[in-house]
C-alpha cells in the first residue's frame, strides 16, 4: 500500500517559515493569502497500513508539537 | 570520576566534549551502537547534527542501542547532561519535557551569549550562584525551546529552569527565555549553548562553561544525584 | 538497439573543437564511441584539461622550503612544525551556483573538503571567497543568501567550522557570481597519500554515496534515442549533497589511512569517475580497467555513459591490495557507506570501460590526461575600457565625515556578522581567534602554536591593473597574516576570468599570473595548487579578472596572536609603513561613480614587506594591543573598524588631504600599544599619529578633518543587517 504522512506544525506554535511565506507571496502579487503554514511530507509502501499511525506517534511526527494526517492511496 | 560521551553518526562536537571532560575527569566516547556505557559516572549527549538532523533534530538519534541505556541510567538516577543536539536527543526521547523548534530568527545563528542561573547548587549547577551570568557561545539552527502552559507551569514549580538567555541574549525564541531546563528529578539536563566551547580562555572567550563540568563531578563525588 | 555512434556534431555539442575531435579520432584508431566521446570531452574540457591555463600556471614558482606537497595532487601541503603538515587548496563553483546557489556553494564545500581528505588530511577549517552582483540587486542578494546558507548547512553539518571569508558586491559579477571555497586540514607528515594507481592486479574500490544522474549535464546529448523528452525523470539533475553522507566518508577514509588498508585514494569531483580513474591510471603511469555494472547506483536504468560522467556527490575511489579488500569492504560498512569493488589495475596503459565481459570503451591513459592541446593565448592590452564606471551612490561634495559613514555602510565594507553568524566558527575548539576578531584566522596547533589564514582579492583593482592588482592581492594576504602574527608559509589560488580565448581576457590572465608569480617569489610563498574557472562572462562581459588568493601562514605562540580592536584607554596609535596612498581604484572613487583608471600606481614591494616584517614582530613580542591592516576605503576606514570592534574612540592627526584619508596602497599598517612598546618597533618607518580614547573618531586633517560619534560609526557599519535580515 502506497501511503502518504502529512505533518503539520500544532495551531498556536510559532510557524516562522509558514509567517515568510505568507509574506513573500503578497509581494509577489498574490494577495489574499492568510494563515500559511509550512509542514513536511513522508511517503512510503507499508506492508501493514495499520502500523502508520505508530510509526508517526514514535518517528514521523514529534505530537508534543506537530499534528499528521494519514492518506492511503492504494496499491503501489 | 568517569564521563561517558554518546557518539552518533553526524556528531560534530563529542571530541570537543571529550576535551572539555577530560579536563574535570577521565572521559570515553561511546558508539551509538554499544549498550555498555563504560561504567560512566555521568552522561553527556553531545552537539552536532546525528543524522544530519534528518527528520528533525535528534528524532532518530534517541532510538540508538546506547540512548536505551542512557535512559535507564537516568531511571535510575544517574546523570545525563544534553548538550544542543544532545538536548534535542533528550527531549526527543521524552527524559526531558518541551521540544527544540526552529529558530524564530529561521536561520543557525553562531554567537556568544550570555546565560543568567536560574537553578544554583542543583546536581549540575552545583557551584554557580543564583544570578550569576556565564559567558558561552551557542550555535544552533533548531533552538526554540517550547512547551504547552501546563507544563511550564509545572516545571516552574518544580524549579525545572536551570538557565535563561540574558536580557537581549535570546535570538531563537525559546519561550521564557529558557536557555536550559532539567527534569523533575533533576538529574537529566539539556541545554542549548555550548560549555564544551568554553572551558579555554584562548579559544572559547571564556573558561566559564568548564564550570558546569566541574559543578557535575562535584555532584558525582559528593554521592548525590 | 543500433548503437548510436556520435558524429562530430555531436563532438562539437560536448564543446569539442572541430580540431580536437580529429585528435581524438587519431588517437583512437577510428572515431570514438559514445562512452569514449563523453569522457574524451570532458577531460578534454578547460575545467579538467586547463587547456589555456596549464602554460602559463607553469610559470608560477611551487617549491620552498615548508612545501610537502606540491601542485598536481588533490591538495597542496606545508610542514607546519610538530610532525605535522597543513594540506589546503581553494576551488571554485561559479557556475552550479549561479543556477542553484545553495546546493552550488554547498557541494562546493563539499568538493574541497574531499580534496583534502583524499590526500589523508583531517579537514580543520573552510573560508569562503564570494561575489555578487551590485547589492541593489534582488538577485545578487538572493544569491548570496543562499550561497551563504548553502555553505553554512555544509560546513555546519560536518563539523569543519567556517573561520573567515570575504563577500564582494560589483556590477560585473551580477551574470556571474563567484563562489570560491577554500579548505586546509592537518596531518601526520607520514600520513599523507598520493593518488597514482599501484601495483598491477589492485582492486578499484569505490565507496560512499550510490551513483545517479547529478551534474550530467551537456553530456546528455549523448543518451540514446529512447531517452526522449518526455521522460523528464530521466533529466540530467543539479548536484546535491550530502554532509551527512561526507562525514561518514571522512571518517572512514581517515580510518582507512591510518589502519595502512590503501595503497592511493582519490576523490570523484568534476567529471567523476572518468578524471579520477583516469588521473590515477595516469599518476601510476598503469592501466585501469573498470566495470560499470559493479558500480552501486541510485537510478537503476543508467547508462555507460553517464556512469562514467555522472557528478553524483560524496564518493572516493581507492586503490587496495587484493589481501585487504575485505577488511577495506568491513570498514565501509560500519561506516553505513555503499562500496564495492569496480575494477583493476593493469599495465596495459589503457583505460577500459567494461559491462561485465563486454568491452565498451577503451582509451590510451597518455591520450586521455596528457594529450590534450595545450593552448598558448594572445593577449592584448584592451585600448578602451572593458567595464562601465559604477553607479555613483556618494555626492562629489559630500564632506570627510559623509564620506567616512557612507564607506562603512557601503556593501563592500559594512559588518559581515549577519552572513558570519551563520556559519560555525569554533568546532573542533582550535578557533584563536573568530571572524571580525583580527585580520585574518587563526587556528592552535597542539603544541601551542598557531597557524592564521586569509583569503583575499580585489578584482576591481585588478581590472584596473592586473599585474599590479594581484600583487595587491598576495600582499593583502600576508599583510593580514603580519597583523597576527603569522609568517606566510605557503599559496593556493583559485583564477576566476573571463573567456581566454578573447585577446583582452587573456591578457589579464597573462599579466595577473605574472603578478601573482612574482609577489609570491617575493614573499617566499610559493604556490602549492589551486585552481583555475574561465569563461566568466556573459553578453554584458567579462567578470573583474578575479585571482583570488588563499595564504597560510604560522606563529610561534597562539596566546599572542594579534587582534584588530583598539583596546583600552589612552593608548597610543601609530602608522606602520610608508604606503603612498592614492584614491584611484579605491572604493571612494567606486561610491563616487568614477570609472576605473588606466593603470595601478608602482608598488613598493620591499617597503610593503619590511611593515609586514616590522608588525609581526611587534605583534609576537607582545608590543603592540592591536595591528590591522589599512586596506579598503583607507585609513580612515581602518581607524574607525579599530574603534568599532574596541568600541572606544580614537583621536588623531594626519595629512590633510582626501588621499591621506581614504587612499588605498599596500604597506600600510595602524597599530596601538603603550607609547614606549611602540617605541621598539623596529624595521619600517613608525609614526605616532594620536590615541585611543572618549566615544568619538576624531580625525585631525585641517579642511579635511572629520569627527564621527561611535554610535555613528557602529550603525553605519552594520548596513548588512537591514539587507539579510
Amino acid at each position: 500500500m502506497r501511503a502518504r504522512v502529512l505533518v503539520r506544525p500544532k495551531a498556536g506554535i510559532l510557524d516562522p517559515q509558514g509567517e515568510v511565506v505568507e509574506r513573500a507571496l503578497p509581494a509577489l502579487g498574490f494577495d489574499g493569502v492568510a494563515n500559511v503554514h509550512v509542514g513536511r511530507l513522508i511517503e512510503l509502501d507499508v506492508e501493514d497500513p495499520t502500523r502508520l499511525a505508530e510509526m508517526c506517534e514514535r518517528l514521523l511526527a514529534n505530537p508534543l508539537v506537530e499534528d499528521y494526517e494519514v492518506e492511503l492511496l492504494g496499491e503501489s | 570520576m568517569r564521563f561517558g560521551i554518546i557518539q552518533f553518526p553526524g556528531s560534530c562536537d563529542e571530541r570537543d566534549t571529550l576535551a572539555a571532560a577530560a579536563r574535570v575527569g577521565d572521559a570515553h566516547l561511546i558508539w551509538h551502537q554499544d549498550r555498555d556505557l563504560g561504567g560512566a559516572d555521568a552522561i553527556v549527549v553531545p552537539g552536532g547534527f546525528s543524522y544530519g538532523d534528518y527528520l528533525r533534530a535528534g528524532a532518530i538519534a534517541r532510538f540508538a542501542p546506547a540512548m536505551e541505556s542512557v535512559a535507564a541510567f537516568a531511571a535510575d538516577g544517574g546523570l545525563v547532561l544534553g548538550i544542543c543536539n544532545g538536548f534535542q536527543v533528550l527531549c526527543e526521547a521524552h527524559l526531558l519535557p518541551g521540544a527544540l523548534l526552529p529558530n524564530a530568527n529561521r536561520r543557525f545563528t553562531s554567537r556568544q551569549v550570555e546565560l543568567e542561573v536560574l537553578l544554583a547548587g542543583g546536581a549540575f549547577t552545583r557551584t554557580l550562584a543564583l544570578g550569576e551570568r556565564l559567558s558561552v557561545p551557542a550555535k544552533h539552527a533548531w533552538g526554540r525551546w517550547y512547551a504547552d502552559p501546563d507544563t511550564l507551569a509545572r516545571m516552574d514549580a518544580g524549579g525545572q529552569f536551570v538557565l535563561r538567555y540574558a536580557p537581549g541574549e535570546n535570538f531563537n525564541g525559546s519561550v521564557h527565555d529558557v536557555a536550559g531546563v532539567c527534569n523533575e528529578n533533576g538529574n537529566v539536563f539539556g541545554l542549548m549553548p555550548h560549555p564544551e566551547h568554553a572551558v579555554d580562555a584562548l579559544v572559547g572567550g571564556s573558561a566559564d562553561g568548564l564550570r558546569l563540568f566541574e559543578s557535575i563531578r562535584a555532584t558525582v563525588e559528593a554521592g548525590s544525584a | 538497439m543500433p548503437e548510436h555512434l556520435p558524429t562530430l556534431a555531436d563532438a562539437l555539442a560536448l564543446g569539442l573543437t572541430e580540431d580536437e575531435y580529429a585528435l581524438v579520432c587519431e588517437k583512437q584508431g577510428g572515431p570514438p564511441n559514445r562512452v569514449e566521446l563523453a569522457m574524451y570531452s570532458l577531460l578534454w574540457s578547460e575545467h579538467c584539461a586547463y587547456k589555456h591555463s596549464k602554460l602559463l600556471l607553469r610559470t608560477l614558482p611551487t617549491e620552498g622550503e615548508h612545501v610537502v606537497m606540491g601542485p598536481g595532487e588533490n591538495a597542496g601541503a606545508v610542514d607546519v612544525g610538530g610532525g605535522l603538515v597543513c594540506a589546503f587548496k581553494v576551488e571554485s563553483h561559479n557556475h552550479p551556483s549561479a543556477v542553484e546557489p545553495f546546493q552550488g556553494a554547498a557541494t562546493g564545500v563539499g568538493g574541497i573538503l574531499r580534496d583534502i581528505f583524499a590526500i589523508g588530511a583531517r579537514p580543520i577549517a573552510v573560508l569562503d571567497s564570494l561575489r555578487f552582483g551590485e547589492a541593489s540587486s534582488e538577485r545578487s542578494r538572493y544569491l548570496l543568501e543562499r550561497a551563504v546558507a548553502g555553505i553554512g548547512h555544509y560546513g555546519n553539518s560536518i563539523g569543519v567550522p567556517t573561520i573567515g571569508g570575504e563577500v564582494y558586491f560589483e556590477g560585473p559579477y551580477e551574470h556571474n557570481c563567484l563562489v570560491n571555497a577554500m579548505a586546509l586540514g592537518l596531518a601526520p607528515r607520514e600520513q599523507l597519500v598520493r593518488s597514482a594507481a599501484a601495483g598491477v592486479g589492485n582492486a578499484l574500490i569505490l565507496f560512499g554515496a550510490s551513483t545517479g544522474r547529478d551534474g550530467i549535464g551537456g553530456a546528455s546529448v549523448l543518451a540514446s534515442a529512447e531517452l526522449g523528452d518526455a521522460d523528464e525523470s530521466k533529466r540530467p539533475t543539479v548536484q546535491v549533497g550530502d554532509p551527512f553522507e561526507e562525514s561518514r566518508l571522512l571518517e572512514c577514509s581517515l580510518e582507512l589511512l591510518e589502519a595502512g588498508l590503501l595503497v592511493a585514494l582519490q576523490d570523484l569531483g568534476a567529471a567523476g569517475l572518468t578524471s579520477s580513474a583516469a588521473e590515477m591510471a595516469s599518476k601510476g603511469e598503469l592501466g585501469i580497467d573498470i566495470d560499470v555494472a559493479r558500480v552501486p547506483l541510485r537510478e537503476a536504468d543508467m547508462e555507460p555513459f553517464e556512469i562514467m560522467v555522472s557528478e553524483s556527490q560524496e564518493r572516493m575511489l581507492c586503490v587496495v591490495e587484493p589481501a585487504r579488500e575485505a577488511a577495506v569492504l568491513a570498514l565501509c560498512e560500519r561506516w553505513e557507506l555503499a562500496a564495492a569493488r569496480i575494477g583493476t589495475v593493469t599495465d596495459s596503459g589503457r583505460v577500459r570501460v567494461l559491462r561485465g565481459q563486454e568491452l565498451l570503451g577503451d582509451m590510451p591513459v597518455v591520450a586521455l590526461v596528457d594529450d590534450c592541446p595545450l593552448y598558448e593565448l594572445a593577449p592584448e592590452r584592451p585600448s578602451e575600457p572593458l567595464y562601465p564606471a559604477p553607479a555613483a551612490t556618494l555626492d562629489a561634495g559630500a564632506s570627510t565625515r559623509d564620506s567616512l559613514l557612507a564607506l562603512l555602510a557601503s556593501p563592500n565594507l559594512a559588518s559581515r556578522r549577519p552572513l558570519f553568524e551563520r556559519y560555525d566558527s569554533i568546532v573542533q575548539s582550535r578557533t584563536v581567534r573568530r571572524p571580525a576578531e583580527a585580520d585574518a584566522a587563526v587556528l592552535l596547533l597542539a603544541d601551542g602554536s598557531a597557524l592564521a589564514v586569509s583569503i583575499d582579492c580585489n578584482g576591481r583593482r585588478v581590472a584596473a591593473d592586473p599585474y599590479r592588482g594581484a600583487i595587491e592581492a598576495v600582499l593583502e594576504c600576508a599583510a593580514n597574516l603580519a597583523c597576527t602574527g603569522a609568517e606566510p608559509l605557503g599559496t593556493t589560488n583559485n583564477l576566476n576570468f573571463g573567456n581566454p580565448e578573447k585577446p583582452h581576457v587573456a591578457w589579464q590572465l597573462t599579466e595577473a599570473v605574472r603578478g601573482l608569480g612574482e609577489a609570491c617569489r617575493e614573499l617566499r610563498a610559493p604556490i602549492v595548487g589551486g585552481n583555475v574557472s574561465l569563461y566568466n562572462e556573459g553578453s554584458a562581459g567579462p567578470i573583474y579578472p578575479t585571482p583570488v588568493i588563499g595564504m597560510v601562514g604560522r606563529m610561534p605562540d597562539a596566546a599572542r596572536a594579534g587582534r584588530l580592536a583598539f583596546a583600552g584607554e589612552d593608548r597610543a596609535i601609530a602608522l606602520v609603513g610608508s604606503p603612498r596612498p592614492a584614491l584611484a581604484a579605491g572604493e571612494l572613487e567606486r561610491l563616487r561613480g568614477t570609472a576605473l583608471p588606466d593603470e595601478l600606481p608602482p608598488i613598493d614591494l620591499a617597503g610593503a614587506q619590511a611593515a609586514q616584517h616590522a608588525v609581526r614582530e611587534a605583534v609576537r613580542e607582545g608590543l603592540v594591543d592591536c595591528a590591522h591592516d589599512i586596506a579598503e576605503g583607507g585609513l580612515a576606514v581602518a581607524l574607525a573598524e579599530c574603534c568599532i570592534a574596541g568600541q572606544i574612540g580614537a583621536r588623531v592627526r594626519v595629512e590633510d588631504s582626501l588621499s591621506s584619508l581614504f587612499g588605498e596602497a599596500p604597506g600600510g599598517f595602524i597599530v596601538s600599544g603603550a607609547p614606549e612598546q611602540l617605541a621598539r618597533i623596529s624595521g619600517a618607518p613608525v609614526e605616532l599619529i594620536g590615541q585611543t580614547g572618549g566615544t568619538a573618531l576624531e580625525i585631525e586633517a585641517g579642511e579635511c578633518g572629520l569627527t564621527a560619534s561611535l554610535d555613528e560609526l557602529t550603525e553605519a557599519h552594520s548596513a548588512l543587517a537591514e539587507l539579510f535580515a
